[in-house]
């Protein structure tokens, strides 16, 4: 039997470089007319900026192409994408000379965005196989308590804008919930793929719901505890969101039991309700959302909401073009706000691109949770997708006044370094998931009908074939893989 | 720069903005209808044809000996018809997800059963199952010797190896 080395025939990738040049050249081309609308040349440090990205992404393509070679072919360009346009924007917000502009820094966003990619490749040559991770569940969840607990220590966290969920150490400072994310989902992924059968199949049928056992409550209530203390003590309803929904959201996964949805919602409406009525931030937050526009709030607490609207509304349909913006009058435009100054210059119809690039990244983990095998990468896959979804919901749903608005980041695209690098954290390992779930494997998958033919499975019998058949396969099946569609069938395959 | 030219830029900007998102979803479409029609050309070849190509990338270790049974097959129950290349290392069987072959199956347990080489011989152990593991009438108690052909009934399910 010849030996086919999994890397022979495996795909070349070239679906993965187009779109990047592409990506690159919409970053390229949006520094360009920033730079030509408002110094009428090419804006300083263009070519820096170029080739750092450029480069690092062509880097990450090769490491994908050596040690991940069936690794998803959109997810890269994508994110590199968001990166490129952030970075455009944030360049146009620094060479104004507005005070209210002065935090927009290009060259500590190229920095930061070099540094996750780099740290992106190093996740993908570190972590050769996702089910390694599975070991770490427990110390996962410490990790991500502490991480999540660590703005509360006094001297080391610190309020800015109402929310205290920075931490400072020395001249550098740390978000470290976005971190704190990524080692839940893996605590989540890992507890559950141990747990699900006990949440799922034990307690009573109520109302047609199959209500877990309380007993097997626990951890749910301790991950509500949590994130309620991070509610009232960080007070950041947007990362307390995120951890409950992203636990409700994987036990959901893990569960296929609609009971667990209900509970979660009851129980942070519960939890929202009481917070709501107990605390004047919360009461204010509220306020600032349905009642935008009120003369008394429009100067104070609702000026940063009502400007990022007004942005949005000059925005219009195609935008008032690169550079031809007033980003300067929304607070914080190149971070919490960079979504309002797209929507400034690119318009109604840039936004739906970068939703749209966002929901391909979204669609891509969740489709890769479906193929992969293994029922640890599944949740994990899932988690990481089903958690960049809920932050740019929650995000975006505040910016838009649709939800209380929050401090989280918009992936990607928010100036700040945890942002950025976590993020790249998390496309580095649904790459590597992504990779797995793709690769053509000897085993059939579970649930899948035998050929009617005596078969060929594995054993020495593939030599039968010569290497001629398998090889016209893989060719045939570059770019995309003959296994996952089979796989969806694992999940419900067996009931039917 | 003219205002013509600025606007014109200005939309093209958004036009290649759009075909970096179309040309996206067409890679994500080759994606999603690939497969299935690969599948199902593999999967229902003609019934006098030529047998049909194992999925390419095969590195699973062989069957410990030529002639000897080279596949487990179940021939009973929910996922009849579903075929498991046999390696050195045996297959498992249960509930839990870890499993070789897992069985949707409330009358199998989690780890209900171990089918292993050792010896150029096949054996089967029940791994302590509520409900056992029979061949024929007979409940297995500890390590039995399994020959190619004869079912092993776990839970619903009944498997057999094939050579």
């Amino acid at each position: 039997m010849t030996a086919l080395r999994p890397e022979e025939g495996a795909p070349t990738r070239i679906a993965e470089a187009i779109l990047l040049v592409v990506a690159l050249a919409l970053g390229m081309g949006g520094m360009w007319m920033v730079g030509h609308s408002l110094e009428g040349g090419l804006p300083e440090g263009f070519w820096t900026y170029t080739i750092v990205l450029a480069a690092l992404a062509f880097t990450a393509h090769i490491v994908l192409r050596l040690r991940a070679p069936y690794a998803d072919q959109v997810i890269l360009p994508a994110v590199v994408l968001l990166n490129s346009v952030s970075m455009a924007t944030v360049l146009r917000q620094d060479i104004v000379p507005y005070p209210s502009l002065q935090g927009a820094n290009a060259p500590r966003h190229i920095m930061w965005s070099a540094i996750g990619i780099v740290l992106a490749c190093i996740v993908i040559v570190v972590i050769r196989d996702h089910r390694s991770l599975r070991r770490l569940t427990y110390t996962a969840m410490v990790v991500g308590i502490v991480l999540v607990i660590l703005p509360l220590i006094p001297g080391l966290g610190r309020e800015i804008n109402g929310a205290k969920i920075w931490i400072y150490i020395g001249p550098f400072s740390l978000q470290p919930a976005e971190f704190a994310k990524i080692a839940f989902a893996v605590f989540f992924a890992g507890y559950l793929v141990a747990n699900r059968d006990t949440l799922a199949l034990a307690g009573k049928k109520f109302l047609g719901l199959q209500l877990p056992r309380l007993r097997d409550l626990g951890p749910i209530l301790i991950v509500w505890a949590v994130s309620l203390a991070v509610l009232i003590g960080e007070k950041d309803l947007g990362t307390s969101l995120l951890f409950f929904g992203l636990f409700v959201g994987m036990l959901y996964l893990a569960t296929d039991r609609v009971g667990w949805i209900a509970i979660g919602l009851v129980m942070f409406a519960a939890g929202a309700v009481v917070a709501w009525s107990i605390f004047s931030h919360v009461q204010l937050r509220v306020n600032i959302w349905l009642d935008a526009l009120n003369p008394d709030l429009i100067n104070g607490p609702s000026f940063q909401l009502v400007q990022g609207l007004f942005a949005m509304a000059y925005g219009g349909m195609f935008g008032a073009g690169w550079g031809e913006g007033y980003p300067q009058y929304v607070p914080f435009a190149f971070s919490d706000f960079i979504y309002a100054a797209i929507g400034e210059e690119l318009g109604l119809t840039g936004l739906l691109a970068i939703l749209l690039v966002y929901l391909v990244i979204i669609q891509r983990g969740l489709r890769h949770a479906i193929g992969v095998r293994d029922g640890f990468g599944k949740l994990l896959a899932g988690g990481l997708a089903f958690v960049m979804a809920l932050q740019l919901f929650v995000v975006v749903g505040g910016i838009t006044r649709v939800i209380p608005l929050t401090g989280l980041t918009l992936p990607f695209m928010a100036q700040g370094g945890s942002s950025l690098l976590a993020n790249w954290i998390v496309i580095a390992l649904m790459l590597r998931i992504s990779d797995a779930a793709r690769r053509p494997s000897a085993l059939p998958t579970r649930g899948a009908l035998a050929d009617p033919v005596p078969a060929v499975v594995g054993g020495g019998a593939i030599e039968v074939g010569g290497g001629t058949p398998v090889q016209a396969e893989t060719e045939a099946g570059a770019g995309r893989s003959g296994t996952p569609d089979d796989a969806t069938q694992i999940v419900r395959g067996v009931d039917r | 720069m003219s205002e013509l030219t600025f606007t014109l830029l200005r939309l093209g900007y958004l036009v290649l903005l759009w075909v970096f998102v179309l040309s996206a979803v067409a890679v994500l479409r080759r994606d999603l209808a690939g497969p299935r029609t690969a599948s199902t050309r593999r999967r229902r070849p003609e019934p006098a044809g030529p047998a049909p190509t194992p999925t390419p990338g095969g590195g699973a270790p062989r069957a410990p000996q030529r002639g000897g049974p080279s596949r487990l097959v179940v021939v009973a129950g929910p996922l009849t018809g579903t075929t498991i290349p046999l390696t050195s290392s045996g297959v498992l069987i249960g509930r839990a997800p870890s499993c070789t072959l897992v069985l949707d199956d409330d009358y199998s347990s989690s780890r209900h059963a171990r089918i292993f080489p050792q010896g150029g011989q096949w054996f089967v152990e029940d791994l302590g199952s509520t409900n056992g593991t029979y061949i024929g009438e007979e409940r297995v108690q500890g390590i039995v010797p399994l020959a190619p052909g004869v079912g092993v009934q776990i839970g619903q399910s009944v498997v057999e190896l094939q050579g």
